[in-house]
């Protein structure tokens, strides 16, 4: 018989950006370009990150840590509390319209059956905070900009959240909280968070890419599609 | 009366120079020759459908029975009215079009328009199955009424949402009565039902149809399908009597007018209608339309075979439309399902054979997998008696299927789960039901599966393995012939033979030498009436 896992708390751990919204962290940062005050630095914000927009996406193919690190470049200078402010106004204007009516759904009755709802995001910290309140999530980990003086350096504090960093970061967590993992949940769009989906006992796949699809099918795990 | 110039004895002795059977094999055929003295049991010819379709519906709801008011009579203008629909799980496979219901909502949607009322919706009526595909609902109700009313007043129902669902009270029995929230809101709710053997329609209709997981869970559980002495037999079944209890409640509740729908067993069309016959019978022709038939399935991939046998629909005659109060209707439904399935038979057998096809109604479009099987072999197929089980208690089932370990992930989430998970450590309905029911009822992944894709509910599989449980209490081995794999019968709890000689030569280790053998010849499907 198997064995009972009640007396150890589950989870359910999710990937954010393409899981339980539809924007990524390329639009929030789309947000901060157009909404730099000065019209000469939000062109030029602007116009950088179209021209840049084949290298992230072919970084981020390749190796997702080497995609953030290349990514968040674009945030040096930031003060820390204009990023706050902005956080909360990328939140109210990119995120929240963005979010998968299936993914309230899902967040809502995962935490009725009991597990605590964590997120694991390679977004900001700044932006992922807000959704956490918002959705009532109980923990979530995000990167941070290393900050020198009070302004962003461009640089990500370590560890980078990111694919394989992701699961280590979870079976860390659950070793330290005591959660138990085979009873735990985890959810995720991308091939590179394949990883993450597989420290758990109840992996689930949703609105996949190829390679999480391929992946999910292989194994069987559940696909979810959310529009 | 018969539609076809064939008329043969649905009960046929065999002899030593009878020719083989075939069986029903997954997607395939394979044939044998039975001992001499196996009685053969065959689906009685298709009796003769009605001619006029339209104007069988227009009398049943005009001249509604047990001396009901006729719907236009219930008509006002401005009334709220819910229409609900039988789901893809009825016929097997789907009838060629149009569908019986497009044919009478066509009708109802016409009589509602004249009587001025204008608030009305259509539920697909999917309890905890999953929701049928756009292109499934347009061939069910045809494109105009697709085309109009898709998916504001048309749409599958949602058993999870809470919003949609009410509980309206209990039973004496202390059971839930769950429905969709609209209908239960409604000032008249009229069901679409398609009776394709004696289960379906009544008071399961409504008391299953429309209900979730809160009331379903009252009857589909272990010890009430063990009640339950046939599910095709209203009069011994457990299950049904639950499902009675709620009908019941509903109606004391809730303005009901069920229109029941008939149809004929006639499965196939001209050119393969000798499938249904006794082999004796066929024609030159007919063996070599068989063999090539049989040659071109051995030769193709699962998966062509598979999408060819979906694509091929039937040609179900109605042999009868009843409207009015649930019980005088379905009272007429079943004296013409009886009529049409029920084959009169003396005595059981110590072995009995069937051969299980590619389709049950859990997988229309989609894979036939292990636990489909089991529940086609001792839920459905065991159940088809009235009186007594063909099988004697302790008998030896024998069937032929592949058992292929392949699940449609998107259909059948919960099944794989269920399969890899749970079956290896208890084939227990009741422990099964007690350490892991809740668990996959409530997974969030599941519950979405089933609301936003075409998932059946978590909990389905369970409700599959209770199914089987009173066909497993009774038999005393199943042997199952033409499987793939051995790990699959295993699982199961089957034994498995290589041939169906090997097959019957175990059975003679348990019943002797010469053991009573039946074959059931099903599809098209026969009901036992076992004297």
């Amino acid at each position: 018989m198997e064995r009972e896992t009640k007396d150890r708390p589950t989870a359910a751990f999710y990937d954010v950006d393409g899981t339980l919204i539809k924007t990524n962290v390329v639009h929030a940062y789309a947000y901060y370009a157009v909404n730099t005050p000065e019209l000469t630095k939000k062109l030029g914000k602007t116009a950088s990150l179209l021209a840049s927009l084949p290298l992230y996406w072919m970084a981020d193919k390749f190796d997702r840590r080497l995609f953030n690190e290349a990514f968040y470049k674009n945030y040096a200078g930031y003060t820390e509390d204009r990023l706050v402010i902005l956080g909360e106004e990328i939140f109210d204007n990119v995120i929240r319209p963005n979010i998968f009516e299936g993914a309230l759904s899902l967040v809502e009755r995962s935490r009725r059956q009991g597990h605590r709802q964590i997120l694991v995001t390679g977004a900001l910290d700044v932006i992922t905070e807000p959704l956490a309140e918002f959705l009532g999530c109980d923990d979530y980990v995000a990167n941070r900009l290393e900050m020198k003086d009070g302004v962003a350096t461009g640089r990500l504090e370590e560890p980078t959240i990111a694919g394989p960093t992701k699961a280590k970061w979870v079976r860390q967590y659950a070793e330290e909280h005591g959660y138990d993992l085979d009873g735990s949940f985890a959810y995720a769009d991308s091939g590179s968070d394949v990883p993450l989906l597989s420290v758990v006992g109840h992996p689930c796949a949703v609105n996949p890419d190829f390679e999480m699809k391929k992946t999910a099918r292989a194994y069987s795990w559940p696909v979810l599609e959310f529009d | 009366m018969s539609e076809q110039s064939h008329s043969y004895n649905s009960v046929k002795i065999l002899d030593e120079d009878s020719p083989p059977r075939y069986l029903h094999c997954g997607e395939d055929f394979i044939t044998h020759k039975f001992p001499a003295g196996t009685r053969v049991l065959y689906a009685k010819p298709p009796m003769k459908p009605v001619e006029n379709v339209g104007a069988a519906i227009r009398h049943a709801i005009n001249h509604p029975e047990g001396g009901a008011k006729p719907l236009y009579a219930r008509l006002k203008p401005g009334m709220k009215v819910t229409i609900a629909i039988d789901d893809i799980s009825v016929p097997l496979p789907p009838m060629k079009t149009p569908d019986v219901r497009q044919q009478i909502l066509e009708i109802l949607l016409e009589m509602l328009t004249d009587h001025g009322v204008e608030d009305v919706e259509m539920i697909i009526a999917l309890a905890l199955h999953r929701r049928m595909t756009e292109a499934e609902i347009k061939r069910m109700v045809g494109p105009d009424i697709f085309a109009e009313h898709y998916p504001d007043t048309l749409y599958n129902m949602d058993a999870e949402d809470e919003d949609e669902m009410v509980v309206l009270g209990k039973t004496d029995h202390g059971e839930h009565v769950q429905i969709v929230r609209r209908a239960a809101e409604s000032d008249l709710l009229i069901y679409v039902n398609v009776n394709f053997v004696p289960m379906n329609g009544g008071f399961k209709s409504i008391g299953t149809g429309l209900s979730g997981y809160q009331g379903i869970q009252h009857h589909h559980n272990p010890e009430t399908i063990l009640k339950s002495d046939s599910y095709m037999d209203p009069d011994s079944s457990e299950l049904y009597s639950s499902n009675e209890r709620m009908g019941r409640f509903l109606n004391d509740k809730l303005e009901i007018f069920h229109i029941e729908t008939a149809l004929n067993n006639k499965m196939y069309d001209e050119q393969l209608d000798f499938l249904a016959r006794p082999e004796d019978d066929w024609s030159g022709t007919d063996q070599l339309k068989f063999k090539s038939m049989k040659w071109t399935l051995e030769n193709l991939p699962r998966a062509a075979k598979r999408a060819l046998f979906h694509k091929v629909p039937a040609p179900y005659g109605i042999i009868g439309v009843h409207a009015g109060p649930t019980e005088a209707v379905h009272e007429k439904t079943l004296q013409k399902c009886w009529q049409q399935h029920a084959v009169k038979v003396k005595g059981q057998s110590d072995v009995v054979v069937y051969g299980i096809p590619f389709e049950s109604p859990y997988n229309v479009n989609s894979i036939m997998n292990p636990l489909l099987v089991r529940v086609m072999a001792l839920g459905y197929f065991f159940n088809m008696y009235r009186g007594k089980p063909l099988i004697k208690k302790g008998g030896t089932l024998i069937i032929t299927h592949p058992c292929y370990d392949d699940f449609d992930a998107d259909h059948h989430p919960s099944y794989i789960e269920f399969f890899n998970r749970v079956l290896p450590q208890t084939r227990c309905s009741k422990t099964i039901a007690e350490t892991w029911e809740k668990e996959f009822a409530n997974n969030p992944n599941y519950i979405e599966m089933f609301r936003r894709g075409n998932a059946y509910h978590g909990v389905h599989p369970f409700y599959m393995w209770y199914w089987a449980e009173n066909g497993q209490h009774h038999v005393g081995r199943v042997i199952v012939v033409g499987a793939e794999n051995e790990h699959v019968p295993k699982r199961l709890g089957w034994d498995r033979a290589n041939s169906m000689d090997e097959a019957l030569e175990m059975a003679r280790d348990d019943h002797g030498p010469n053991p009573h053998i039946t074959l059931m010849h099903h599809p098209p499907f026969v009901l036992a009436d076992v004297e």
